[in-house]
């Protein structure tokens, strides 16, 4: 029988990688994420779980220490945060380009200068062009199944995933997940086969330079040019949603908990204005459209669950209805407005649709947001419809 | 869904000569050997080789005496490096291509 246990996210995080049975582990500390290292160095040492821990000097190294060990074929785990993640930016893109299935917990955390250790998505959202899949989960149940989930879709896929949740939000707060059973896990599972057999009769090179346009190699035989693999990369993700949904059906049926779903939605049965976000701001979002309904708004939550590949199509059908769509972005990518925002409006563009559209900037640096702020952001976006500029900031004290 | 014979997932090379290109065209030194310095030459054995050992590119043939396959060889100086009785020293590139061209003219 799988059990409930009241535990944080990073506690979540590291027992899901200990039910995937990972064999190798780098990863270095850094708030708010340091407890799942340590958590799975407790399951090494006594010897629940059989893994390599390789202690390392930083977190490139920790991501290098993955690469190495997913390219010869063991199932590979770490986890970082804010400025760890930025220090292992080149290895990033190095993971994805490899095609190499590795898992990582994120615990969303501010970038420094200046120093902040506290949550908001800055980290993830400045990696999101190195070819890794991201997640982003509302509760600590969801990390665990992610996790789990993760595994499957990376393996099959040969692409990375990096599964995100609030730093502090879920990293430090304690909740019931329901465990699921070992051998479930085995089950649902299946061993880890890489792409490229590296200990075959003949040694090869692998990762070597490409040459923009296909040549013949030393035996004569054509090899491929650099962008068929950047492109193939793409195609991959492209055609990622399809896996994550299987996986996410599967998953529903043997732990009773379904992700077939890409969005998060909460009643958006005819909605007009939609509050759209991702991560824990989701359940925050769905107390302030309790409250708008309460009132008679016809309101409703969309969160983004997956934000690479970026679910365009979905989410065009999922607002085509909305006359007014409120974003409140955990980031900013500076000179322009939250990441979510724009990804959201590019995707409206392709179907022609046109709500009024209104960016919130905030959380940054863990700023607390509550349902209130957002509810009266929202009524403050209808009301004043296209006479505010965008984006807004919530909770700038000066 | 990624298939086990897409090349375009693993990209591989075999260890090769000529495996990254055409390599000899990026030289901008040229290894040059003094083989009265040379140990495999000198003592008339098969022996030392780090030469060809090192060289990234497999452009180092063993043999009495070694060579150097200049179609491939980019001139990055490792053997230059590795030699333990410094037998191979690098010089620029552009005076031997200067000196070819000349003598190529001279020939037409």
């Amino acid at each position: 029988m799988s059990k409930v246990r009241i535990i944080n996210g990073n506690e979540t995080a590291a027992m899901g990688a200990k039910l995937c049975r990972v064999q190798v582990i780098a990863a270095y500390p850094i708030t708010p994420q340091s407890k799942i290292p340590e958590t799975l160095v407790k399951y090494v040492e006594s010897g629940e779980l059989e893994a390599e821990f390789i202690r390392v000097e930083s977190e490139h190294s920790a991501l290098t220490v993955c690469i190495s060990a997913s390219t010869v074929g063991a199932r590979v785990f770490t986890a970082t945060a804010a400025n760890g993640l930025a220090y292992m930016h080149e290895q990033l893109h190095w993971a994805a380009g490899a095609r190499l299935p590795i898992v990582m917990a994120l615990a969303n955390r501010g970038l420094g200068a200046p120093w902040t250790i506290f949550n908001d998505m800055q980290d993830s959202i400045s990696q999101r062009d190195t070819g890794w899949m991201q997640v982003y989960c509302r509760d600590n149940q969801e990390i665990m199944d992610s996790v789990i989930m993760a595994y499957k879709i990376c393996e099959q896929l040969h692409v990375p995933m990096m599964v995100c949740f609030d730093g502090f939000v879920l990293s430090h707060t304690v909740m019931p997940v329901e465990i699921p059973e070992q051998k479930q896990v085995d089950a649902f599972l299946p061993p880890y086969v890489p792409h490229l057999q590296v200990d075959g009769p003949e040694p090869i090179n692998i990762n070597p330079v490409m040459l923009a346009d296909p040549r013949a190699n030393a035996q004569g035989v054509s090899c491929p040019s650099y962008m068929g693999f950047r492109m193939r990369l793409q195609e991959t993700l492209e055609s990622a949603g399809d896996v994550i949904l299987n996986v996410g059906r599967e998953f529903g049926e043997v732990f009773g908990r379904s992700y077939e779903c890409l969005l998060w939605k909460y009643r958006t049965e005819e909605a007009d204005t939609i509050l759209l976000t991702m991560g824990s701001l989701a359940n925050e979002a769905s107390l302030a459209v309790d409250a708008l309904r309460e009132k008679g708004w016809k309101a409703g939550v969309v969160a983004l669950r997956v934000f690479r590949p970026f679910p365009a199509a979905t989410l065009r059908q999922a607002l085509s209805e909305a006359k007014h769509v409120v974003v409140f972005d955990k980031n900013i990518s500076y000179g322009n407005e939250g990441a979510t925002c724009t990804e959201t409006k590019a995707a409206l563009f392709e179907g022609g649709l046109r709500p009024r559209i209104t960016n919130y900037i905030v959380g940054l640096g863990g700023k607390n947001i509550v349902a209130a702020d957002l509810e009266a952001a929202t009524i403050k976006s209808v009301e004043q419809a296209g006479r505010i500029s965008t984006p807004q900031w919530i909770g700038v004290a000066v | 869904m990624a298939s086990k014979k897409d090349q375009f997932i693993s990209a591989c090379a075999t260890l090769a000569k000529g495996e990254a290109g055409n390599t000899g065209e990026w030289r901008a030194k040229r290894p040059i050997i003094d083989l009265s310095k040379c140990t495999p030459c000198k003592k008339q054995k098969d022996t030392c080789y780090l030469c060809w050992l090192y060289c990234p590119d497999g452009t180092v043939k063993r043999g009495i005496p070694i060579e150097i396959d200049l179609q491939y060889c980019k001139g990055c100086g490792v053997c230059a490096q590795v030699c333990p009785t410094k037998a191979i020293r690098m010089e620029v590139e552009e005076e031997f291509v200067l000196t070819e061209c000349a003598v190529k003219e001279d020939m037409e």
